[in-house]
This record gives C-alpha cells, structure tokens and sequence, in this order.
C-alpha cells in the first residue's frame, strides 16, 4: 500500500460534465447494465432485500422458539397451503431453517460482499474503468436474481412431507434424495447452480480485473488489501463452486435419472456428498469472512490516520487462510465415522487456521498502535467486528478439537461460533463497508447519530441473541429442533428478546439509510481526511458514470 | 468423588455377583426358548411402527418382576433450567474430555479473548485523536511480527497435545468382554437389538406429553423402551440408519455417533453411575427429527440381567456357560463364540 492520493490525476471533477449525457435511459441503465457501479448498486439493493427475506424468517423461528410446544408453524404453513397439519407445520419448521440458511449464505453475504463491494470498489481501487467483462458482470447478477426467485419458488411447491425443501442448507442425501420426493429440492438445487455459476463468473471477472487492469504502478504488492481479499476470495471460489456443482448434480441424477452416487444400496455412499459438499462448504466460510477482512483493514487504516501495519503480512495471511481452508474440510463431519488418523489430522489442520487469524487480529490492533484515532461509525463497526470475531475464532479453536466435538457437533454451540463469525463478524464488516463507502456511493453523508445508535443496539441485541446459545449448546440442545424439552426454555426466551433487540437495531439501519438518501449533507470526495489514501477518495461523489478514462499513475 | 464412585461400582459388582448365581438358575430354561420368544416378541424393523411399542409393551411384565423402569434424578443424564455447563459426565472418556474443555480450553480461549479486548480498549483510549494527535508512521516490526506467530504456535501445541490423546482415548478398541447393542435409527424412532443376549431388535420411541409427565419424566426425552446397560460395563454401539441419516447422542457419555445408511459405525461408552440418560437425535432427519429422543438406562448388574431376562435374553450369551463364575468373566469366554451364533439374530 503507498499514498495513492497525492499522485493521482484530479480529473474526477473535469470528467463529468462530459460522462453524464451517454449515461443510459432508465431500463437499459438498470435491466441491461455494465457499470460495475450500477452493477454493484444493484447487488446492495438485492442483497438488502434477500438480507429482509431471511431476516425475517430467522425472526420467525425465534417466535415459534420463544417458548417450548409447537405454537405458530402449523398456522404458517397453513399460508402456503391451506389444508396443512403438524406434519406440515414441522416440515415448514425444516424449510425455514433451509431457506433461513441459504438465503443469508448465498443471497445476503455473498452478494453484498463481492457482487456489492467488489464490484463497486475493485476497480476504483486499482484505477480501473470499469471490470473486465462488463456483459458477463450483468449475467453474473441476473443469474443470481433468477437463483433466489427459484429458491423462493421451491417453497411453493411440493417437498416430500409438505410445501419447499426442509433438507438444511447443506443439502445431506440421502434426505435430500429419497427422503424428499417431490420437485422442491430439485428447484432448490437449481436455485444453487444457478448462484454458483453466476458467483464462478464473477470470481473469473475479478480474476481477469485485478490482474490485468491495474493501473500503471499499481503493483500487487500495492493494492489495497481489500483488493487483495477479493483476489484470494475469487480463487476460493473458481475452485470451490465446482465441486459444489458436481456434489448436487449427482443429487440430482440421484433424485431422478436412478443413480446411486449416494446410497449405498447401489455401492455409492451418503458420506461422499459430505466430503463433496463440505470441501466446498469450508473455503466457502473464508469466501463469506475474507472479503470483510479487507474491508475493515481499510476502515482501521483510515481512521487511525495510519498504514495498515505489516502489510505484506496481512495479505499474505489471507492467502494462507485460503490455502489452509481448502483442507481442513472434514472437521464438519466428526461424527460421521471417520478413523481416528483422519480425525487427528484434520483437528490439527484445523487449529493452524487460527495462525493467520491471529495474524490478522494483532496487526490490526497495531495498525491502531500509535495511530490517532477518530471514532466514526464505520470506526465502530471495525472495532466491533474484531473482538466479535475473536470470539467467535476461539470457539471455533474448541470446536476444532475432534474428540471435544463429539460432545459439541450439531448443538447450539455450533449454532452460537457460527453466528460469531458471521453474523457477528461477516455482517459488522458489512455495516462498516456500508457506513464507510455509503457517502462515496450516494454522495451524500449517513446520520452519524443513527448509525452510532445502530451499532450499540445491534452490538447488544447480536450478543443477547447468540451468547447464550453456547450455554444451550453445552447443555446439549441440538440444532434444527422446532420444539425443545422445559430445561433449555430460559436460555431460547433470552436468545429471542435478543433478537427482538436487534431488529430495532436495524430498523435504525433503514431509517438512517432512508433519511441520508433524502436528507443528507452533500458529501466531499473525500469526506474521511488524510487516512483514506485510496483510489476512490480521488474522485467525486458519487464518482463519474465511466471514471480513469485518463489512467491514474501510482507512485 | 472419585472414592464414592469406586465405593458405587463395588457395590454393583458385589450385587452382580449374588445374582449371578440367580442368573444360573434362569439360564438352563432360558435358551431353549430365549431366541424364539425375542423374535416373535420383537416385529422386524420394516414392520409399520404404530404396531411395535405394543407388542413390546406386552412382552415386558411376561418377563421378569424384579425389572422395573428407574426414575431419573434431576440434574443428571438431562439438562437443567437455566444451565450454562456441560451434563454432569459419567463415563471416563466423558470425564477426560470435560477435563480438557474445563482447565486447557476454556481459560485459554478466556484468556486470548479478554486479551484482545484489553488491547482493544488500551488502544481507543491511549490513541484517540485527542490523546495522540500527531499518528506514527510505524508500519511494520518483524520482530513483533514473529512473536504474534510463534506464540500461537506453541499455544496450539500445547492445546494439541490432550486433544489427539482425547482422541486415541475415544478409539481405544473395545475390550473382549464390552457389551455389544446394534443401534438403528428410523424416520422417526431408534431401534435397539442385543444380539450377544439374544434380544432382537425393539423399538425406542418419544413417551407424548402425558404419558411422560404420568411417568415422572421429561417430555421430549422420555421414551418407552430404553436401552438398558449395566452399570461400569463397556458398551460397544453397531450404528447405523435406516433410511436416512440420523445421530445417536447422549451428552453425558460423551458419545455422538452418525447413524449412516449403509455403513456401520462404533462407537464404545462405559457408564460409570446408575440412572437414566438422555440425548436426542443429532442430525436433521425430516419432520419428526426433534422428536426421537434418546434414553439410556444404567443398572446394577443383576437388575440389568433381570431386564434381559424380562425381554426374553440370556444375559451371559446364548451359549450356555454352564459353570461361570460371575456373568463378567461368562461374557468374557461366551464373547468369541457367541459372535457367530448371534449373528442370524442381529441381522433383521
């Protein structure tokens, strides 16, 4: 990284009389895009809507949880389908927790991280016109939309024991084959095609940009390190979707052309689609985390006024962390009868993980070490992300112990670490890249009271929720129950106040959002001062329709 | 603790071997009749499961008098209201394992996490704009650099070293004599088979509210046909599902097993404590999987051979061990030549 700001053309302003009037018509700018800004927009705004969608039902499970006996489901599974019983009120229990799990993986962080903030900021950053595929950028984005309407519709339609797929996200055969009939589950994996293709392409797209589009002097070893997460998350997915896409299309023929990939009566075996699905499934929770990672060593820089401290250390933890993730997949399948010498490797290729984590966590603390720091909203966030994640990393080094596992695997433990690092530490990141990027985007300034008010109920109304859960978890509770015994009641009505907390948190979200867009103060180029030393500080805000016509130079 | 264990276990064992020469006794009637009475009594698992509990039920009092249900005690073998720890462990893996979690694990991560808050805290009070107006340009120190990745290292050793001997401990093959029960699990019920003793497979299923409340136990746990295992005796687990994947889970042992179709997983326990077990099925199975629950009856040895005998099984093996000293050491030589005979049993 190196002071970008002062060697780079001021031609933002010059531009953009002379960009706005080839800017496009309504439907071609927004149907038919290949801005990487409008693009990105785009990808927000959807992110923001699926983010409601699976929000809301996480809500809902927290309800129907509130209190031991079934009280809502059969009543909410009566809106899809009239005639629907317990059963189908328990199976609508299973679609919440699959459509819960997919949307906010595949349809919340995925979109808001890469497709929003990496489409946005990529080629800002490494003074870039726009991505290098522009077309392919669009149908990246389409084909996500398309994805999450097939999701939606799979609840719709007939899924074994009622209305949509109630497999989980991860989709374990042979549930999802023949203990499943009827098409839901085969739209839901339609659905996860369809968003793997369109995330394959984009991670081709950032590839093929960062490599070949840099700026002149731009070298890798200068690139901000949120372009560098992005790189390293790209790859994590070019190679990790396939393998996705070939785990399901063999349930697929499993579910409807009589193939036995995964039943054992025909020499296949259920614990393939594990290992499949899981050597895909671990880099794909470093592909959610790492794009936040470079976010907030972008915040911390800038607010502490200072470099990122050990730069070079710091990107290449995030390469190791990619590297690592790709084996150390079978620490989500403890249970599932492997040998002890399997068991034991991957405890320990588990625990390295935590090397380059620390890594990371200590060098941003340095890189506040002697700086000045001033504590705006997205300040805030950062802050919060990095001890939220510690948190959630340390469960995570207990859970990687195989034999400590075996007592914790599938309980609310599992549930709490993973919401820890997620919903704690991917969605802080997220809050804080929106607070920060929010005036470079829309151009105009966030409510600095409101997004503070944010952090502080949704700090406390995240912790209330997820805290207690570790307790459940030791306790045994185990995940994915609708209904549970009178002893875990205390802990799940506290979990739900906790929720209720964090809605009003990002009630707050919105309001402010809705209040800026409309009301607020015109903001600077550069609104944040002399720490953001990045490319997109340079240019106006909002930036140009087409920006770096003329190529910046980087000293 | 430790003494009022042992103090638990010789009482067991003492009690085992006055009934041992009971047991005698109900040995020469029982095998001629033994494999017999277990099939009629026990329906094959493909069979509807509404009929399975009844006939069960039915075939209980026919057996033996002295066998009945233990009440669990609260707190123990189920969680508690408003609990916060793991299950209190009966079992020496268990206890091993909490061990490890309690005095390595839990400071550890305690301590790293407090740290980095501490770190934090120092940093936003130390360098605010206020306190440190003018920021250092520092921007790397390869000796601190060092010391952030060597320290974890060794912490991670350190960790390491109890958790792959934790690991060894819990795949330790099961002794000669362990007792072998082949667990199966259904959409939506468990079934459980004795094969060495003779008891063919019968079916486990959730107690409804009221029959659990009737019987003094928790709702949701509660089952009417419990596995029964003797007290300070290793039990080996067959596992395996049924028709989709389930888990088989009692947090107090320690123990979470898959239960795959199509393979055979084991997994071995030994429960140190009398009393009554729960755990619940651990892996999404369908619609009914908060609702197969899991119990696991601890005995003294007698009252457990008295249960095998009220369900038709010869608690020494099906061959007769004419002159065994005490039903240990007549498992101990019926094992190797029991495995075989048994095995048209085990298979449904």
């Amino acid at each position: 990284m190196t002071d970008i700001a002062a060697t780079a053309p001021a031609h933002g302003h010059t531009d953009h009389a002379h960009d706005d009037h080839d800017t496009p018509g309504f439907f071609v700018r927004w149907f038919m895009s290949t801005n990487h800004k409008d693009i990105g927009t785009l990808y927000l705004i959807f992110a923001i809507v699926a983010g409601i969608v699976g929000g809301v039902i996480s809500g809902m499970m927290r309800l129907e949880l509130a209190e031991p006996g079934i009280q809502y489901l059969t009543g909410w599974a009566q809106f899809f389908d009239g005639a629907a019983g317990d059963v189908q009120g328990k199976h609508f229990w299973n679609v919440m927790i699959t459509a819960h799990g997919l949307i906010m993986v595949f349809f919340m962080v995925m979109p808001a991280m890469i497709g929003g903030f990496g489409n946005w900021f990529v080629p800002l950053m490494i003074g870039a016109p726009d991505m290098a595929f522009p077309r392919m950028n669009n149908v990246s984005f389409w084909l996500t939309f398309v994805a999450f309407v097939m999701l939606v519709g799979s609840m719709f339609v007939p899924g074994g024991s009622g209305l949509g797929a109630g497999t989980g996200w991860t989709v374990y055969a042979p549930l999802s084959t023949s203990g499943s009939a009827g098409p839901a589950v085969d739209m839901a994996i339609f659905s996860l095609h369809l968003a793997g293709a369109a995330s394959i392409l984009g991670a081709i797209n950032f590839i093929t940009t960062i490599f070949n589009m840099r700026a002149p002097g731009m070298t890798l070893h200068k690139m901000p390190l949120f372009v560098w997460s992005v790189l390293v998350t790209a790859f994590l997915l070019l190679l990790a979707l396939p393998v996705l896409a070939a785990a399901i299309t063999m349930l697929l023929t499993d579910r409807n052309f009589g193939t036995t990939f995964y039943d054992a009566a025909g020499g296949g075996d259920p614990v393939l689609y594990q290992h499949l699905f899981w050597f895909f499934g671990h880099p794909e929770v470093y592909i959610m985390i790492l794009p936040g990672f470079g976010i907030v060593s972008q915040i911390i820089s800038t607010f502490s006024r200072k470099p990122v401290f050990g730069y070079l250390g710091m990107a290449y933890a995030m390469v190791a962390i990619g590297v690592v993730g790709f084996i150390v997949w079978a620490h989500h399948m403890f249970t599932v009868g492997m040998s002890v010498n399997l068991k034991m490797y991957f405890t320990a290729a588990t625990m390295v993980i935590a090397v380059p984590t620390g890594i990371k966590i200590f060098s941003w603390i340095a890189t506040m070490w002697g700086g000045s720091m001033s504590f705006k909203t997205p300040m805030v966030w950062s802050l919060g992300f990095i001890f939220m994640f510690t948190v959630g990393g340390v469960t995570g080094v207990v859970l990687a112990n195989g034999g400590v596992d075996t007592n914790l695997h599938d309980t609310y433990y599992v549930v709490a670490h993973f919401h820890y690092v997620l919903s704690l530490g991917a969605v802080f990141s997220l809050f804080a890249g929106f607070y920060y990027w929010f005036p470079k985007m829309s151009g105009r300034m966030y409510n600095e009271f409101l997004g503070q008010l944010h952090f502080w109920i949704f700090f406390i109304g995240v912790n209330v929720l997820f805290f207690p859960q570790h307790f459940l978890g030791q306790q045994g509770m185990p995940r994915r129950y609708p209904d549970y015994p009178e002893a875990y009641a205390f802990w799940h009505l506290i979990s739900s106040y906790g929720y209720v907390i964090m809605a009003v948190g990002v009630l707050i979200f919105f309001v402010n959002i809705l209040w800026s867009l409309v009301a607020g103060k015109k903001a600077a180029d550069n609104p944040w001062g002399e720490g953001a030393t990045t490319l997109e500080w340079t240019l106006s805000s909002p930036p140009p329709f087409h920006q770096f016509n003329e190529l910046p130079r980087i000293a | 603790m430790k003494s009022l264990k042992t103090l638990v276990i010789a009482a067991a064992l003492s009690l085992g071997a006055a009934g041992a020469a009971h047991a005698q006794q109900a040995l020469v009637a029982a095998p001629a009749d033994a494999p017999v009475a277990a099939t009629a009594a026990n329906p094959p698992s493909a069979e509807a499961p509404v009929a399975a509990p009844a006939t069960t039920d039915a075939a209980v009092p026919a057996g033996d008098a002295t066998y009945v249900p233990l009440k669990p005690e609260a707190g123990v073998g189920q969680p508690i209201d408003r609990g916060v720890d793991f299950q209190p462990q009966v079992s020496p893996v268990g206890e091993q394992a909490y061990w490890f979690n309690h005095v390595i694990l839990l400071p550890v991560i305690t301590v790293i996490s407090l740290f980095v808050l501490g770190l934090l805290l120092w940093v936003v009070f130390r360098y605010r704009a206020k306190a440190n107006p003018v920021p250092s340009k520092t921007t790397h120190n390869t000796f601190i650099e060092i010391i952030w990745t060597a320290i974890p290292v060794l912490i991670l050793a350190v960790i390491a070293v109890p958790s792959i001997r934790l690991l060894a401990q819990q795949y330790e093959p099961p002794s000669k004599d362990a007792l072998t029960i082949k667990v199966t699990g259904y959409q939506w019920y468990w079934g459980y088979a004795y094969p060495d003793q003779g008891i063919g497979e019968y079916v486990s299923k959730m107690l409804p509210k009221d029959a659990a409340e009737a019987a003094g136990e928790p709702y949701q746990l509660a089952v009417d046909n419990r596995m029964v295992v003797p007290v300070g005796r290793q039990v080996k687990l067959i596992i395996t599902g049924a028709d989709v994947i389930h888990s088989f889970a009692v947090p107090a042992f320690w123990t979470k097993m898959d239960a795959v179709p199509g393979r055979a997983n084991e997994t071995t326990f030994t429960a140190n404590k009398v009393g009554v077990y729960y755990g619940q099925c651990s892996e999404l199975c369908g619609v009914d999987h908060g609702f197969m629950p899991i119990a696991v009856e601890v005995l003294p040895v007698d009252k457990w051979e008295a249960w095998v005998r009220s369900k038709g099984g010869n608690p020494a093996g099906p061959v007769v061990a004419a002159a065994a000293p005490t039903p240990a050491a007549a498992t101990t030589e019926a094992a190797p030549a029991a495995a075989p005979a048994a095995a048209p049993v085990a298979t449904n």
